[in-house]
């Protein structure tokens, strides 16, 4: 039995709401106010773009502007710069259309282990996350307010990848770019009314993991990735 | 646990947080801290009032029609490969998780921060069971170490400082660095992957469901939460049953205001929203999946004038501009929920008898209603308590009233008394359910029966509130 116990608790919480059972026929009232819709109103992706970098600095991220040509590149250098011997990267199916297939195999011969998240070899993408330093991924949608990339994670893009490594990087297409979370759960939420199932898991990510549990004291890096480095491409 | 932490009575409780300096400075900068954070995110956010409204309206509507999205919930859930248990009761809660956990012969069980699952004491029954239980949010790890209970809802090892943490690390895990934060952090992370790595079950609780598609969404900055729900085969959320939206559009604005009114930030690092198993071909995820949706006294919340003391997200706002807790800290209160929240709703889940200080632990200076992201009248909470516990000791035998007499007093300070005039209460509303809360649901371990209350000729809280601050403590 998947669902235990429902009628009673359900028939008394009707009770205590003094009415009969609401089985249906229940929608959402119309709200008096939505400010959410005000936030960046009107604001172009350029302008979005430039929220998202401000915002870098206040969630402790490294942010970098690429073109389509320069992308591998601006990617090997942040690599580099966070000791990257070890990279696994989800599969992706814009992996293609960015070059990144390629750049990807090469860079076995740059020295560097690489992993591409491949459901067939089961738990070992796991241990394999684990070991790594640094996870790549793209982002689905991009919140510019808050600075956050949102995955909406399948079976090529593990939850392992932006989780495990020391450090994460985000490729973030300009056209992925919108004011705020509003927009990505209008969209979940439109894709769900039209039948399309969620994701078994939706992360928002907003930089690197940190807590304040000592003293106060902000400390950046904890059970998640310790540094964050988001890549916009210009792909528009 | 429990909601009812210690035996030791409101007065000790009290001492001991003010004859500890360092959690009472430690305290009153982190209120300072989380005040301006929460005060620059609103400004930031902008329309804060607005913001404030619609959450209110939001929670109100949901609340009105609670078994309607709980059966959705439920129906999604099961729909994704999960499953669902309705608890009525905290004992039915930890029956069917201790089972869960037994069926699978789990040895070892990661945790996230969650609230419910200390109200309802989840752990010492796993522990029980003989499994071991691994509290993986940074400052829970640290209490769990110590043994001892949180005191702030939001970084609940505020009580101790790094020198404690380093000597408890040192001790208990063979530590050798530092008490520098950065190291005892990465300490904890190394410790904490090997757990995460191993662990059969994994329990975290729940920020919101979302009715309309089943997802399950934890609110965190360090991540842990995401570690509990990715690795281990076995997943159980527990969920307090108020604790959900209609849509994901209504989880935008609640997660908005709770990240905003908690720590000051537009949103924390992690916000995760899992729904059922992992899917086929997924790796990592869980393969088996349950939603624990608990009820131990909420529903009998339902229906009174405290209804929307049920619509608390657990930010801690409220306690954040407390100044009673900023004196006494979290301890004092005795309770899994601390400050004017916990004022208002331990009485409400664990009935008056062992809790009837609480509603005077405050000024009533309205400021926690002032800062509640989603505008529960927390102080009117707080006087209605008083009303009720006053009208209640009335009718008490005559040895207990004369030991009421002190409550009756502070009930009546001119405060309190001008407050009550001014919401134009000319008499006390009838309290239906009354008798039902005083029960209480009472299923606590750690209960006694010792009723604990100042005698009436001690210094009342109010009088020792002022006398502390002409102390110039704070
Ligand atoms: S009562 Fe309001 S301010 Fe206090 S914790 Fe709950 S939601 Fe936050």
């Amino acid at each position: 039995m998947s669902i235990q116990n429902r009628e009673s608790f359900l028939n008394n919480v009707a009770d205590q709401l003094g009415r009969k059972r609401r089985s249906k026929g229940v929608t959402r009232p119309q709200y008096s106010v939505e400010p959410q819709w005000r936030v960046f109103e009107g604001a172009t992706q350029d302008e979005l773009v430039d929220k998202l970098e401000d915002q870098c600095r206040v969630i402790h991220t490294h942010f970098k502007r690429s073109t389509m040509d320069t992308l591998t590149e601006v990617i090997s250098q942040s690599i580099e710069e966070n000791d990257g011997h070890a990279v696994v990267a989800a599969d992706d199916q814009r992996n293609d259309e960015y070059g990144l297939t390629s750049f990807y195999e090469n860079l076995h011969d740059e020295g560097v282990a690489f992993h591409l998240w491949d459901p067939s070899s089961g738990r070992e993408n796991v241990h394999f996350a684990e070991r790594a330093d640094v996870g790549i991924t793209f982002s689905d949608v991009t919140l510019a307010e808050s600075g956050t990339v949102t995955l909406f994670n399948h079976q090529g893009n593990g939850r392992s990848i932006s989780l495990l490594p020391r450090t994460y990087i985000a490729i973030i297409p300009k056209s992925t770019l919108v004011p705020r979370m509003s927009q990505a759960v209008r969209h979940i939420h439109k894709a769900h009314a039209d039948g399309v199932d969620v994701s078994s898991c939706v992360s928002f990510i907003t930089g690197p993991s940190n807590s304040a549990d000592i003293e106060m004291n902000l400390i950046v890096g904890v059970h998640g990735p310790v540094k964050a480095t988001y890549i916009v491409v210009e792909d528009m | 646990m429990g909601i009812k932490i210690g035996n030791a009575p409101f007065r000790d409780r009290v001492q001991e947080g003010i004859e500890n300096d360092f959690m009472r400075g430690a305290v009153s900068s982190a209120q300072g801290r989380f005040r301006s954070g929460r005060l620059k995110a609103a400004e930031e956010l902008g329309d804060w009032e607005d913001w404030r409204t619609l959450g209110e309206e939001i929670r109100s509507h949901t609340l009105q029609n609670l078994d309607f999205y709980l059966e959705q919930l439920s129906e999604q859930v099961s729909k994704r490969g999960g499953k669902v248990f309705f608890a009525q009761t905290a004992e039915e809660a930890n029956e069917y998780i201790q089972n869960v956990v037994k069926k699978k012969e789990a040895k070892k069980i990661v945790k996230s921060k969650s609230m419910v699952t200390e109200e309802i004491g989840l752990n010492e029954t796993l522990e029980r069971a003989g499994a071991e239980v691994v509290e993986t949010d940074l400052g829970e790890w640290i209490l769990q170490m110590d043994e001892d209970p949180p005191s702030h809802i939001v970084t609940p090892a505020l009580h101790k400082n790094k020198e404690q943490i380093r000597e408890t690390f040192a001790s208990k895990k063979g530590y050798k660095n530092s008490d520098l934060p950065e190291e005892l952090a990465t300490f904890a992370r190394e410790q904490l992957r090997k757990e995460f790595l191993s662990a059969d079950v994994g329990i975290t609780g729940c920020n919101f469901a979302v009715a309309e598609s089943g997802a399950v969404t934890f609110v965190t900055n360090e991540g842990n939460a995401r570690l509990v729900t990715a690795l281990p085969e076995t997943q159980i959320s527990v969920m307090g049953m108020e604790r959900l939206v209609p849509t994901w559009e209504e989880l935008d604005v609640m997660v908005s205001l709770l990240t905003r009114a908690a720590v000051g930030q537009k949103l924390t690092s992690y916000v995760t929203s899992i729904t059922g198993t992992k899917q086929e071909d997924e790796v990592d995820g869980p393969e088996d999946y349950h939603l624990v949706i608990v009820d131990n006294g909420r529903s009998r919340i339902l229906g009174t004038e405290f209804q929307s003391a049920l619509h608390c997200i657990r930010c801690a706002a409220c306690i954040n501009v407390c100044p009673v807790y900023r004196h006494v800290g979290g301890h004092s209160y005795g309770s899994v929920y601390p400050g004017p929240i916990g004022a208002v709703l331990t009485p409400l889940l664990d009935g008056y008898e062992d809790h009837k200080d609480l509603p005077y632990a405050s000024t009533l200076c309205a400021a926690c209603t002032e800062a509640c992201p989603v505008k529960i009248p927390l102080h009117e909470h707080l006087v209605r308590h008083r009303e009720i516990i006053v009208e209640k000791e009335k009718k008490s035998p005559k040895s207990e009233r004369m030991m009421m007499d002190g409550f009756a007093k502070w009930g009546s300070h001119p405060a309190a008394y001008k407050l009550s005039t001014k919401m134009a209460r000319k008499a006390l509303k009838p309290w239906t359910k009354d008798d039902v809360i005083q029960d209480g649901p009472g299923p606590l371990k750690g209960w006694t029966d010792v009723r604990d209350f100042p005698a009436p000729s001690e210094q009342t809280f109010r009088a020792w509130f002022k006398t502390r601050q002409k102390g110039g403590r704070s």
